[in-house]
C-alpha cells in the first residue's frame, strides 16, 4: 500500500530523554513528536479534507451553511473556556443568561413554551423528546407503547423511539406526503407519538399538517417535531402553531454553528407549557437580573447529559441569532429560493424529480434511470468531486430510488448553483466508463470500502499484525 | 434574486410558501433588527464578562479540570477543512478527518488497551449509558452493578438511558479506603449483566486491585465496565490488565471546560464485541490505485442504515474534540502527557498535605488528582467566604465533605493563595 500521508506513529520521533520516570504502567506506544512535525502533519492532513469554504457543499438535510467567522471568535472567550460548570451560580452569571435567553428566542422562533439546551445533537434532542413523552403518559397513568413515523423519516426517529422502549410503526407516503388515511388507520389509544419532519425530508410541506395533528390529538398522542429542517420554514411558520407538542431544533444546521467533521452540535428541545415539568434538569430561571439553576423539579426526567449541553456551541447559535435578527425570515427565503431554482435548472438538463412540484429547501433527484447505462447515484457523486463540489447525500429519503438529495441553503450565489447545474450537465453527456472511476482529482482514488469491513484495521496496532 | 424568481415564473418569494397553510403563516418574529458582527461581539462580551474564569478565579472543583491548552491544538482545529465539515462520508474528499480518527481509534486503543474505539460520544455520562445498553444486547441478565460513589449527574443520565429497558441498577458500597467494596458472592451471578467501576473513582482514589476485580467480573459472567482518566492511564495499567470489555471516559485532552461543554465521551471495547459497539467507526482500507485510504465502515450497526434497529440513535458527536484531543496527545507525546500526569498527582498531593496542616482530614490518601476533604467548618459556608476571598472551592459533598480537583494549572502559588485564604476562613470562624 502506497501511504498518502504517513500515520502519527510512522513520523520520526524525537530522541528519549534520559531521565527514568517511576511509574507502574511500562509500556505506552505513543510517538514523542516535536511541534513542527505536528503541525506539518495535520496541515496535510487538512488539505485532503473538503469543508464549507472550499466550495459548495450541498448535502441534503445537513444545511451545510457558512459559518461566520464571528461565532468562533465568540466561543474562545476565556470567560467561556475556562468556566467551570460547577461554580457557584454567582460566577457565571454570563453563561446563565446566554443560555436564558437563547431559550425566550428559541420559544419565540419555534412557538414553544419552554426550551432545555441539555441535549447535545439532534438524535439527543429526540432521544430526549422521547423520554418526555414516556414521563407525560406515565404521568397520566397510560401505558401508550407505539410512536409513528412516516417512511421519510431520518433513521434516528425510530432509532430514538426505540431507545426509550417504544414500539416503531412505520405509515407509507402517499404522493412524497403523510398519506392522511394510513396514519388515521394506525392512531388508537395505544399511540404516545408521530414523529414528523415538515417540510419532510423529501423537502415538501406537509400541507395537511393542521389536519394530521387534529387527528394526532384525536386519540390524545403528541406531535413531535423533526426540526431538522427548520431552515425552510425561519421566521414563515411556527412549529407550535402547527400543533407541534415537542421539538428538537439542529443549532448546527439551523443557526450555522459548524458541523465539526460530525460534531460537536446542539440539539434543544422545546415543549409547550403542560410538558414544561418534564423537561430535563436543572432548568434556568431569572429573579430581578440574577439567573440561577432550579433543581427543585420533581417531575422532571433528570438529566440527559454530564452538565447543560454543548455551551460553546450554544453561544455560537446565540451570536448567529443576534446577527441575523428579524432577517431570519430572510435566511428561509433565500434557502427556498435556491433550492427551487436549482432544482428546475436540474430538470431542464434532463434529471428527473419525483412527485415533481414546489420544494422548501431542499429537492430529491432520482438517478434511476441512469441505472440502464450502468450509472449509480453513487457514481455521478463521486464525479462531481472531480468538478469541484462536494456530492449531494445519496439514497436518502429511502422511498426514492437512487436518491440525490440537494440542500443548497440561502449562501449560494446563484452563479455557484449554475455552475454546479452546469457540470450536472456534463456529467449527464460523460461516457459511463469516466463515471463509474471517478473521482481523479482526488488525494485518493474510489476508496474500496466493502474492503475496509472485511480487513477489520482500526487502529495502527491492527495495522502492525 | 429577481432573475431567479423570473426563471421560475413567480413574482415574488411568497408564492414559494404557499403550501404552508394561511392560518399558521406569519408576517414577522418578534426579534430585534439585525445587528452589526462588532455590536454582536460587544453585546456577548459584556454578558461574558460577568462570569469568573479559572484566571479570574482560581477553582479547585473536580469532575472536569481546567488544563493547559498547548496553542498548537488550537490552530489545528481552527483549520476550517477540519471545523466546517460534515461527517465523513464522502471518503475521497474527507482523508484528512478519517485518517485524524483513525490515528484517534488507535491512541485511545494504546491508552485503554482496547482493541476498538468509537470516534465519541457526547460525553461520559452518555458514554456510560451506552456502554450498558451494549452490555445488556451482549448479556441479557437483569441487574446492573455501578458505585454508590458515583457523580450524581452521571447516574440520573444512566438511569435515562436505561428507560427503554428493564435493566435494575444495583450499587456496591465503598470501605474505609474509599474503593469498592468487591463483594462477588454477595450478588447472584445469574443476574448481573455489567459491572461498572471507576478507576480513579469519583473520590479520586486509585485502585490497584487488578486480580480480585478481574474474579469478581468473571465469576459474575458480566461484562465490565471501567469509566477512567486519559490522563492517569498514561502512568498506571490500563483497564485491559483487568479485563475490561469497554472503557469509557472524558476525553478532555485538548478540549477546555467551556461551561461543561462541549465534552468528549471515549468508547473503547474489544474487538469481539465491536458488532455491538454504537456511534461511528473509521477502517483503514485501499483506494483502487493501491493507496492508502480510510473510510467509515461497519456501519450497518447504525441508525442511517438500520434505523429502529441500530446499536445506538446517535448521529452527530463530538469529532472535533476527537481531534483536538489527537492533536493534544501528538504535541506532548508519550513522555509529556507522564510528565503533566506526575504533576497533577505532585500538585495534588502538596494542596492534600497543605489542608491538613491547617486542620482538614483526607480520609482517602492513595488518589490521582482528586481527593477529598473534610473540613473543620462547615462546607457550604467555606466556599462562600471563599468566593468573596477569590477562590473558588471544591464540590460540596455533604455538610463537611469537599471533593477537590487539581491540575498542572494549579501551581504552587495558586495552591499557596488557597490555603491562605481557606486558614483565614477558618479563623474568622473560630
Amino acid at each position: 500500500m502506497k501511504k498518502i500521508e504517513p500515520l502519527l506513529n510512522e513520523i520520526e520521533e524525537e530522541p528519549a530523554p534520559k531521565e527514568k520516570m517511576e511509574i507502574e504502567r511500562k509500556e505506552l506506544n505513543l510517538p514523542n513528536l516535536n511541534e513542527r512535525e505536528v503541525m506539518k502533519h495535520f496541515l496535510h492532513l487538512s488539505k485532503m479534507n473538503y469543508g464549507v469554504d472550499n466550495g459548495f457543499y450541498p448535502l441534503g438535510s445537513c444545511t451545510m451553511k457558512y459559518n461566520p467567522k464571528l461565532l468562533e471568535r465568540v466561543a474562545k472567550n476565556e470567560k467561556v473556556a475556562y468556566v467551570h460548570p460547577l461554580q457557584d451560580e454567582s460566577t457565571c452569571q454570563g453563561c446563565l443568561e446566554i443560555m436564558y435567553k437563547l431559550e425566550k428566542l428559541l420559544c419565540e422562533i419555534t412557538g414553544m413554551d419552554a426550551f432545555s439546551l441539555q441535549p447535545c445533537a439532534g438524535a439527543h434532542g429526540e432521544l430526549t423528546g422521547m423520554l418526555i413523552t414516556k414521563a407525560y403518559f406515565q404521568y397520566k397513568g397510560e401505558e401508550r407503547k407505539n410512536v409513528i413515523v412516516p417512511d421519510s423519516a431520518h433513521g434516528t426517529n425510530p432509532a430514538s423511539a426505540k431507545m426509550a422502549g417504544f414500539n416503531v410503526i412505520e405509515i407509507p407516503s402517499k404522493n412524497g406526503r403523510v398519506d392522511l388515511e394510513a396514519l388515521k388507520h394506525v392512531l388508537d389509544e395505544n399511540t404516545a407519538a408521530f414523529m414528523l419532519t415538515n417540510p419532510n425530508t423529501l423537502g415538501i410541506f406537509e400541507k395537511d399538517i393542521l389536519k394530521i395533528a387534529e387527528e394526532v390529538k384525536r386519540v390524545g398522542a403528541l406531535l413531535y417535531y423533526d426540526g431538522a429542517n427548520m431552515n425552510a420554514i425561519l421566521g414563515k411558520a411556527k412549529p407550535g402553531d402547527m400543533g407541534f407538542d415537542i421539538v428538537h431544533l439542529n443549532l448546527h444546521k439551523t443557526f450555522a454553528t459548524p458541523h465539526g467533521g460530525g460534531g460537536p452540535g446542539a440539539g434543544p428541545v422545546g415543549v409547550k407549557e403542560y410538558l414544561e415539568k418534564f423537561l430535563p434538569i436543572p432548568r434556568i430561571i431569572e429573579k430581578n437580573g440574577k439567573y440561577y439553576f432550579d433543581y427543585d423539579k420533581p417531575h422532571s426526567i433528570g438529566k440527559v447529559s454530564h452538565f447543560y449541553g454543548n455551551f460553546a456551541v450554544l453561544l455560537k447559535a446565540y451570536a448567529y441569532i443576534l446577527l441575523k435578527g428579524k432577517d431570519l425570515k430572510k435566511v428561509a427565503e433565500k434557502a427556498v429560493l435556491n433550492a427551487n431554482y436549482l432544482m428546475e435548472k436540474l430538470r431542464k438538463v434532463g434529471y428527473e424529480v419525483p412527485f415533481y412540484g414546489r420544494r422548501m429547501h431542499e429537492f430529491v433527484l432520482s438517478l434511476a434511470n441512469l441505472k440502464k447505462r450502468g450509472i449509480r447515484a453513487l457514481d455521478v457523486a463521486k464525479r462531481l468531486l472531480d468538478y469541484g463540489f462536494h456530492p449531494p447525500t445519496i439514497y436518502f429519503p429511502l422511498i426514492v430510488e437512487e436518491a440525490f438529495m440537494i440542500e443548497p441553503t440561502e449562501d449560494e450565489s446563484k452563479t455557484t448553483l449554475d455552475d454546479f447545474a452546469e457540470a450536472m450537465e456534463k456529467i449527464l453527456k460523460e461516457d459511463a466508463e469516466t463515471i463509474r472511476n471517478a473521482p481523479y482529482k482526488t488525494p485518493v482514488k474510489r476508496v474500496n470500502e466493502a474492503l475496509a469491513a472485511k480487513k477489520q484495521i482500526f487502529t495502527w496496532k491492527d495495522l502492525k499484525n | 434574486m429577481e432573475e431567479m424568481l423570473k426563471f421560475l415564473g413567480i413574482k415574488n418569494i411568497d408564492e414559494l410558501f404557499e403550501d404552508i397553510p394561511k392560518e399558521i403563516r406569519i408576517k414577522d418574529l418578534k426579534l430585534p433588527p439585525p445587528m452589526e458582527e462588532m455590536e454582536v461581539e460587544k453585546e456577548i462580551r459584556k454578558i461574558l464578562n460577568k462570569n469568573k474564569s479559572f484566571f479570574d478565579m482560581p477553582s479547585f472543583l473536580p469532575i472536569i479540570k481546567p488544563h493547559y491548552i498547548p496553542a498548537v491544538v488550537e490552530e489545528i482545529i481552527g483549520r476550517q477543512e477540519f471545523y466546517t465539515s460534515y461527517t465523513p462520508y464522502q471518503a475521497e474528499a474527507s482523508q484528512g478527518i478519517l485518517q485524524a480518527m483513525f490515528e484517534y481509534q488507535s491512541v485511545i486503543c494504546e491508552l485503554t488497551g482496547m482493541d476498538c474505539a468509537n470516534v465519541s460520544m457526547y460525553d461520559s455520562a452518555t458514554a456510560l449509558g451506552e456502554a450498558v445498553l451494549m452490555a445488556y444486547r451482549i448479556n441479557k441478565k437483569k441487574n446492573i452493578l455501578i458505585p454508590k460513589n458515583i457523580f450524581w449527574h452521571k447516574k440520573s443520565v444512566l438511569q435515562n438511558y436505561i428507560k427503554g429497558t428493564n435493566l435494575r441498577i444495583l450499587e456496591m458500597d465503598y470501605g474505609e479506603d474509599g474503593r469498592i467494596k468487591i463483594d462477588k458472592d454477595k450478588f447472584d451471578k445469574e443476574d448481573i449483566c455489567a459491572i461498572y467501576i471507576e478507576n480513579p473513582n469519583f473520590f479520586g482514589v486509585i485502585d490497584n486491585r487488578y486480580e480480585e476485580i478481574k474474579e469478581m467480573k468473571e465469576e459474575l459472567k458480566a461484562i465490565l465496565i471501567v469509566g477512567t482518566d486519559p490522563l492517569y492511564l498514561a502512568v498506571f495499567n490500563p483497564p485491559s490488565y483487568y479485563n475490561a470489555d469497554i472503557v469509557i471516559g472524558e476525553g478532555y485532552f485538548g478540549n477546555p471546560m467551556n461551561f461543561g461543554g462541549p465534552l468528549l465521551g471515549i468508547f473503547a471495547c474489544k474487538k469481539e464485541f465491536i458488532r455491538q459497539m454504537p456511534g461511528k467507526i473509521v477502517g483503514l482500507t485501499e483506494d483502487k490505485e493501491g493507496n492508502r485510504a480510510f473510510c467509515l465502515t461497519l456501519q450497518t450497526r447504525e441508525q442511517h442504515i438500520r434505523r429502529g434497529k441500530a446499536t445506538s440513535n446517535i448521529c452527530s458527536n463530538e469529532a472535533l474534540c476527537c481531534i483536538a484531543f489527537l492533536a493534544y496527545v501528538a504535541v506532548l507525546g508519550r513522555d509529556g502527557l507522564r510528565k503533566v500526569a506526575i504533576k497533577n498527582m505532585e500538585n495534588a498531593n502538596y494542596m492534600a498535605k497543605q489542608l491538613e496542616k491547617i486542620g482538614f482530614e483526607i480520609p482517602f490518601k492513595n488518589f490521582f488528582n482528586e481527593f477529598l476533604a473534610i473540613s473543620p467548618i462547615n462546607a457550604k459556608s467555606l466556599n462562600e467566604k471563599l468566593i468573596e476571598k477569590g477562590i473558588h472551592g471544591g464540590l460540596i459533598i455533604d455538610e463537611n465533605k469537599i471533593l477537590f480537583g487539581v491540575t498542572e494549572m494549579h501551581t504552587k502559588e495558586i495552591i499557596d493563595f488557597a490555603i491562605e485564604k481557606i486558614g483565614e476562613v477558618l479563623d474568622e470562624e473560630n
